[in-house]
């Protein structure tokens, strides 16, 4: 073994830091190649365990990533992004809800080459969430997976008043509803200023009557027969059939109110279902039968102008402002291989569905029956926020100020009538698609 | 050290050149000064003229944007939500601040009398005050829950209601639940100030007055009153700017609902600067509560003057 003296030492580690300082960077050997992803806690704490517990040692090994996991509320990634990017510091990688993608554009790493991969091997990424990520002929960001917005139903009360299965149209629904409150068990709805359940409901709501924003030029139309009738259907629906609180409710209020035995329905992810199913001890029919046994789902009903649903997407934006963006990017990749994307969609049990068509051939839609209604819901989204437009920014302001939702809340409050109601929401999207 | 004509010298050329600086009265105020000025450059001043940079740009998030003069504020002036949140901004700090105000005068008249246990009771007044305003929000959110309501539920089972109080499910009374909120947190802020204020009033001036037969509320109004004006209008004005640029409350409460009906400008601000990433169109917004803190700090700075000519 050669002999390492003290000048050759001093020769050898000169010569290698003026490397380094020329270089303006560490030797790559002692750069640490680790990926901060934030994303939201969970509403399966189980997933966000996979993540730490399995993803994170998988990783280490499969590609030498040191995957570190932060999980925050929902509701304050958007402030976390905007400080983030505003100040070119923070995660490598993103979770972006809904349109956001569009909104952060600017900020991104294409990561086309990983999704056209995935669009391949999984049978198509589905169109809404190819609208959501794909900005500018190119993929700003990765669509990780969708919560499906489905009515969780109170099986034995609707067989009390006469409906033996779910109601196919939003008249049928407004009969049923109507007995139902009449018998102390009103459907239960969120009208409020919330990011999910309100607008997972009025959006559709509006469509399956033929109301939309916008038309394919963005000029606004809402002003139409077609919204007013849904506002007035809504607001006759609300009095006769809902819990008139729900204009106050945020996303978690349906649950308590229906896992208390105080509501009958309601449109939400399956976390009704998977916390009655998770508490049979704690959450129990008024005959004493374990709640989870009385509950069933179904997709919002249909209007005159056809069936429609909105499902909240789940986006990776890999920040153009990070060191690691490569190991970022790698990092996806490896994550939808079907392999290491299956050990989290399992932990989900339907609660969150997969990108691709694929995810709809799982052997786990054959564990429970009840979930089954989630495994195709994906394909009745045929629509996003700004149609028939794009769901690009002006959209997505729109869905931030809660317009479509106020304008049905001010007609089932009592606070405007119909026509005054659409008309407001007309004058407030002009303001945003006429704007600069 | 005195000089030949007897005056004494400044400074002293023996001295370390460390002490000759530090005896330089210039150089020692502006070296005092300095830590106090660039925390304020950094974290007031700078911040303040980045938001009047943001509110004349189309800035977005990732996005410099370009310069568009006063396009953001006019925008505003056209925008019903902001009207209302602005309408909305000016009840809940007029009501809250009446509120405050006659509610912790009250409290701060009963605690200034003896008792037992009076020191336990006034640190326990400060209670409110001391809890983050997001936690007890919180709490009062679940006691005003549309289905959970606590206090729906004392009623009714009292017999006092047949039907849930829309404590936060409708416009109004949502609004005067904030109201009532922001009263419970700020009125002991309100109690301990004026209770300081009440103590250093002098007992033989009532007594005087009393002599001279004055009742409980002449004494209140022409000894108490005019003395403890001074106290009374500082807590006033940094209430108004407090309540005025409130967010956590109605962020936590109601979230600016239902229906928009209490939406205040900093949580609409926020809600298009951050939710919807315009930062240009939020700092705008935001804007709007300077002109009036402005004339709120105005006419203090203004009374206090007087108050010293006086």
């Amino acid at each position: 073994m050669a002999r390492i003296n003290r000048r050759k030492f001093l020769q050898y580690s000169g010569a290698g830091m003026a490397g380094i300082l020329a270089a303006h960077r560490a030797p790559v050997f002692a750069q640490a190649n680790t990926v901060h992803i934030l994303r939201w806690n969970d509403f399966v704490p189980a997933a966000d365990k996979v993540l730490r517990e399995v993803y994170a040692p998988e990783v280490q090994k499969a590609l030498g990533i040191k995957l570190n996991v932060e999980t925050i509320n929902a509701n304050d990634i958007p402030a976390r992004a905007t400080s983030a990017i505003q100040s070119g510091n923070g995660p490598d990688i993103i979770m972006l809800l809904n349109n956001y993608p569009h909104l952060y554009s600017s900020a991104a790493v294409d990561v086309s080459a990983v999704a056209e991969e995935v669009n391949k091997s999984g049978g198509g990424i589905y169109d809404s969430a190819k609208q959501l990520n794909h900005v500018g002929g190119k993929w700003v960001s990765m669509p990780w997976s969708m919560v499906p917005a489905l009515i969780a139903y109170r099986k034995s009360w609707f067989d009390e008043v006469g409906a033996k299965e779910f109601p196919k149209t939003w008249q049928q629904y407004y009969e049923v509803g109507k007995k139902l409150k009449a018998a102390k068990h009103p459907i239960g709805q969120t009208l409020g200023n919330t990011f999910g359940d309100a607008p997972t409901f009025t959006y559709p709501l509006m469509w399956s009557f033929g109301g939309q924003e916008v038309d394919a030029k963005g000029k606004v139309v809402i002003e139409s027969k077609e919204t007013i009738e849904s506002v007035r259907f809504m607001a006759q629906f609300w009095k006769d059939a809902h819990d008139e609180g729900g204009l106050a409710w945020d996303d978690s209020n349906n649950n308590r109110a229906f896992l208390s035995g105080d509501i009958s329905a309601s449109l939400n992810g399956a976390s009704i279902y998977v916390a009655a199913l998770n508490g049979k001890d704690k959450f129990k029919t008024e005959k004493g039968a374990p709640l989870h046994t009385d509950i069933l789902h179904a997709p919002l009903p249909a209007g005159p102008k056809g069936q429609h649903g909105y499902h909240t997407a789940f986006n990776h934006m890999v920040m153009k402002y990070s060191k690691n963006a490569k190991g970022a990017t790698e990092f996806l990749r490896w994550a939808h291989k079907k392999e290491n994307y299956e050990k989290w969609f399992l932990v989900q049990k339907g609660f969150a569905v997969g990108p691709t068509r694929e995810w709809e051939k799982h052997d786990m839609w054959k564990q429970d029956p009840v979930m089954q209604p989630f495994q195709t819901a994906p394909q009745l989204q045929k629509r996003l926020m700004g149609y028939a437009g794009q769901p690009n920014q002006k959209a997505a302001e729109a869905w931030n100020k809660f317009i479509v939702t106020v304008m049905y809340a001010q007609a089932c409050s009592g606070k405007s009538k119909p026509e005054e109601a659409v008309k407001w929401a007309a004058g407030e999207l002009g303001k945003i698609y006429t704007g600069a | 050290m005195t000089t030949e004509n007897g005056r004494r010298r400044v400074s002293n050329p023996r001295a370390s050149p460390f002490i000759r600086l530090a005896e330089n009265e210039r150089f020692l105020a502006t070296a005092l000064l300095a830590p106090g000025v660039i925390i304020l450059v950094l974290f007031i001043a700078y911040p303040f003229v980045m938001a009047i940079w943001f509110s004349l740009t189309s800035i977005r998030v990732g996005d410099a944007g370009q310069f568009v003069g006063l396009a953001n504020f006019a925008k505003a002036m056209d925008d019903t939500i902001f009207q209302q949140a602005f309408k909305n901004t000016v009840f809940y700090t007029f009501w809250a601040t009446i509120f405050k105000l006659a509610l912790g005068m009250w409290l701060a008249l009963l605690l200034n009398r003896h008792f037992r246990f009076k020191r336990i009771v006034r640190a326990s007044m400060l209670l409110p005050f001391i809890i983050p305003t997001v936690l007890s929000a919180f709490a009062w959110r679940w006691m005003f829950d549309p289905t959970f309501s606590v206090m729906n539920w004392a009623l009714y089972h009292g017999g006092m209601i047949t039907d849930r109080l829309p404590f936060l499910s409708s416009g109004e009374w949502a609004m005067w639940c904030a109201v009532l909120v922001n009263t419970w947190r700020g009125m002991p802020f309100f109690a301990i100030t004026l209770l300081a204020g009440l103590q250093t009033i002098s007992p033989d001036l009532h007594e005087a007055a009393a002599l001279d037969g004055a009742n409980a509320w002449h004494r209140f109004w022409h000894v108490t009153w005019p003395l403890l004006l001074p106290v009374t209008l500082v807590v006033v004005v940094f209430s108004v700017i407090q309540t005025f640029s409130d967010f956590q409350l109605i962020y936590v409460l109601t979230g600016g609902g239902p229906a928009n009906s209490t939406h205040l400008i900093a949580t609409y601000a926020y809600q298009i600067g951050v939710g919807s990433g315009l930062l240009g169109e939020g700092a705008a917004l935001s804007l709007f509560m300077f002109p009036v803190l402005c004339l709120v700090v105005w006419l203090q700075l203004r009374y206090l003057k007087r108050m010293e000519n006086a």
